[in-house]
């Protein structure tokens, strides 16, 4: 369905991705993992076009991607949460959720609001005056009204209270069910463990390590290799 | 005297509306562009010369008021399409030197069009008698132009506060890159949005008309004041652009009786006592 092949992109002079290579299928949730500056976001920034890759393809239900504009790309159905989660701050819940809405998606307004009941309790509430849980649901949220073909998550978890992550994992899994199929980038191992199909470890811009869930689990030795620090 | 003062305090509500609509239009440009633009009193001037001509050429102020605005927000979008887009990512001291190149450029042609002297428009057929109220008198054209640039702003209000365009305008103004991935087409809102902008222009710069008629160098005069403007109530603010604005008319128009020689001076100290209270402006924000 999205299939990633040899990639190179840079930030100015700066060779970040030095070759990225991967797919993701109908139905998978698939994670990226590795260290901090390995090239996770720069991946997920390149299939969506805010980086453009210099070289390589990113196709995506067929057709070629690089080179189209990132609203192009993401009409397409390529929906990218990033890590920042860009909630618009001086907009309410509910209008963050508005401006995404497009008809033909597999989520309405309603649905949304029923998946997250905080946000249909704060949905008069300005974005700034969210906590960063209710930010990242938030964020998912509007992903889903925006019609994703597939989602591509920057490290949803990342400093949630360990409650929070649990009702996340349970989004995920749900969202997954429906046959959205997920790229995650995460740091928290336990999450991508409970959800994941398959794992890609990049490192210094390349793909080191590709693998089924239970290849991974199965070889302690990769974990310890790629991944030590931040796990 | 009361008389002389709520004279003074109508006429300054009245320059404080056209005021609004210059500035709001300029800092709903920032806000989502992080676009300055010098042009936007040449186009303000533009809008007072199609005033002008229409009105010569139908004697209908009212075809005017609907066609010249059309024409000048017409213009902007045409100009965004070939040149303005092109420095969106440069450096704001480029974006200067190119509009007021375009300033320039307006205002010249205007003088081969129009001719150097000034042009006077009439004051529109139905609104050329005097509004009494008890000893009170005021110019029925005046109050109108209050009214309609009230209901201007209101509407701008409404477009900008409870439309997904609007919505999409304030998304944009906070982080145009999740705007796109939300699949929206930034470069359409960029365009619309400069045209909007500039349009509000071109509706004050007829609406002055009638009063202040038209002449080549109004542009540069209206250009520093809606700088004041913005600056006082904040850069992308649409509350800083009415608080501003009828501010800076209200002590212009007061001052005028008060001290005649010092009324431009108090605009730039009211500007200096806000940035020295509050650097941001009355609504802006860092």
């Amino acid at each position: 369905m999205l299939t990633v092949t040899d990639i190179h992109s840079y930030y100015g002079k700066s060779h970040v991705l030095e070759g990225v290579s991967l797919t993701v299928n109908k139905g998978e949730l698939v994670t990226l993992l590795g260290r901090n500056g390995a090239g996770k976001t720069t991946t997920l920034r390149s299939i969506v076009g805010i980086v453009s890759p210099r070289q390589g393809s990113i196709t995506f239900d067929g057709s070629e991607t690089v080179g189209m504009e990132t609203f192009e790309i993401a009409r397409r159905g390529i929906a990218l949460v990033p890590e920042h989660r860009g909630i618009f701050r001086m907009l309410t819940v509910a209008e963050n959720l508005e401006i995404a809405v497009r008809s033909g998606s597999q989520w309405s307004l309603a649905d949304v609001y029923g998946l997250f009941p905080r946000l249909w309790e704060r949905r008069k509430n300005g974005g700034n005056a969210l906590s960063g849980g209710e930010q990242q649901m938030l964020a998912i949220a509007r992903a889903l009204v925006n019609g994703p073909r597939i989602l591509l998550l920057d490290e949803p978890t990342e400093g949630l209270a360990p409650v929070i992550v649990d009702e996340l994992v349970n989004i995920l899994r749900e969202i997954k069910r429906s046959g959205v199929p997920v790229l995650l980038v995460e740091q928290n191992l336990n999450v991508c463990r409970k959800l994941a199909d398959r794992h890609y470890v990049l490192e210094q811009g390349q793909v080191v390590y590709h693998g089924t869930a239970a290849e991974f689990d199965a070889d302690p030795t990769i974990r310890d290799r790629y991944l030590a620090l931040s796990a | 005297m009361l008389n002389v003062y709520l004279f003074q305090v109508l006429n300054g509500l009245g320059l404080g509306m056209i005021y609004f609509l210059i500035s709001v239009g300029l800092t709903i440009i920032f806000g989502l562009l992080n676009f300055v633009n010098f042009a936007h009193g040449a186009f303000f001037l533009l809008g007072s010369y199609l005033c002008y001509t229409v009105v010569t050429l139908t004697g209908n102020f009212w075809l005017s008021l609907f066609v010249a605005p059309l024409g000048v927000a017409l213009l902007a979008w045409i100009t965004e399409q070939v040149l303005i887009k092109r420095a969106y990512h440069l450096p704001h001291t480029f974006q200067i030197l190119i509009t007021l190149g375009m300033a320039l450029i307006i205002r010249e042609a205007s003088i081969m069009i129009w001719g150097p002297i000034g042009k006077s428009v009439p004051t529109p057929a139905g609104l050329d008698g005097v509004f009494r109220l008890g000893s009170f008198a005021y110019p029925e054209y005046r109050l109108f132009m209050i009214v309609f640039a009230a209901v201007i702003g209101l509407l701008l209000w409404f477009l900008l506060e409870r439309t997904r365009f609007g919505a999409l305008v304030r998304a944009g103004s906070e982080d145009t890159e999740t705007v796109s991935l939300l699949g929206t087409n930034i470069f359409k809102l960029f365009s619309l949005t400069f045209a909007l902008g500039v349009g509000l222009a071109g509706v004050a710069g007829v609406l002055s008309a009638p009063i202040r008629g038209a002449h080549p160098f109004l542009g540069e005069e209206v250009l520093g004041i809606a700088f004041v403007v913005v600056v006082i109530g904040g850069m992308g603010s649409f509350t800083g652009a009415l608080v501003g604005g009828l501010l800076v008319g209200l002590v212009q128009s007061l001052m005028t009786t008060i001290w005649p020689q010092g009324a431009s001076l108090m605009i730039y100290g009211a500007m200096a006592a806000v940035i020295m209270l509050r650097p941001y402006g009355l609504f802006g924000r860092s």
